[in-house]
């Protein structure tokens, strides 16, 4: 029994909890009619799979996900609700045949792709020699951070980064200026337009 | 200890994911959603002492702070079916001069 609680025994109980409810709520996104249900299951499906990223150490992919995942893509969403109907309409079953199949031929294609890949670890991969041997060699006593991946971004290319972050930044806040906020927004403007053209066509009229 | 409380947040978890799926009206899944979204952080806080690095702390307050703008959000959708509208109340200028 003291076997079983080793270091390594934690973690991958907690990896095998997280991954059910993952499994749970994917299966419940799949089998709902309601939409809100829909959107509010794939915010939590988000937030989880954000948490198991942090438990396998990817935390870059981690906050990634929180704010798109869970943050920004709920919101499109529930906008999305507002033009569309409530609840989803039960299709024939005969019409599910079609992605079906398609989902599967992708399935076996992706298959068939990892065929050729290099084992996991393989000494010879072409992404273990050169740089990326020296990456792993002097990654755990530059940083400490047990992804290779995570501290390369975060560290190593820090600055490429961060630069990222500020390109898609400015890139945002300038959709948001062009499209606006409130009453001044673009939505509102062209509303108000309408408004005003409609009433001088019934002034013209009278 | 820290294992112990990690495990009754996530069987937590597995309670709140019951009554989210369930949940009859919108309210029950909206609040279920909210507490996923807060045992989550919790589960990211206790993950980083169970690891042995408490550094994941700073982690969980950024995820604190996403699942709060989300509630916000929705809430605000339902209660007044569009994202236009601003929370703060508006001042008319034209009563203000009055």
């Amino acid at each position: 029994m003291r076997e079983l609680f080793t270091a390594d025994a934690g973690p991958a109980l907690i990896n095998i909890a997280l991954l059910a409810i993952l499994f749970v709520v994917a299966i419940a996104i799949a089998r709902l009619r309601s939409l809100f249900a829909i959107v509010m299951l794939s915010g939590v499906y988000s937030l989880v799979s954000a948490a198991w990223y942090i438990a396998v150490d990817a935390v870059d992919v981690g906050y990634t996900e929180a704010a798109v995942g869970a943050g920004m893509s709920t919101a499109v969403l529930l906008g999305a609700m507002l033009l569309t109907a409530r609840t989803a309409k039960p299709e024939k079953p005969l019409k599910k045949l079609g992605p079906f199949l398609i989902c599967g031929a992708t399935a076996v294609m992706l298959i068939y792709a990892t065929v050729d890949l290099p084992g996991l670890g393989d000494p010879n991969a072409p992404a273990n020699t050169g740089a990326g041997l020296t990456y792993l060699q002097v990654n755990w006593f530059d940083t400490g951070v047990p992804n290779v991946v995570t501290s390369v971004l975060a560290t190593y290319r820090g600055f490429d980064t961060m630069g990222e972050t500020v390109v898609v930044f400015v890139a945002g806040l300038a959709v948001a200026m062009l499209l606006g906020f409130g009453e001044r927004s673009l939505a509102e403007t062209l509303r108000t337009a309408k408004k005003r053209r409609g009433k001088g066509k019934e002034g013209e009229g009278s | 200890m820290t294992a112990a409380a990690l495990i009754a947040i996530l069987i937590g978890m597995g309670l709140l994911l019951v009554r989210a799926l369930l949940g009859p009206t919108l309210y029950d899944r909206i609040l279920a959603v909210n507490a996923i979204g807060t045992k989550t952080v919790l589960v990211i806080g206790l993950l980083g002492y169970v690891m042995g690095r408490p550094d994941f702390l700073d982690i969980a307050m950024i995820y604190t702070l996403i699942n709060f703008v989300t509630t916000i959000a929705i809430l605000k959708f339902f209660r007044y079916r569009s994202f236009q509208v601003p929370l703060a109340r508006r001042i008319d200028p034209a009563k203000e001069a009055e």
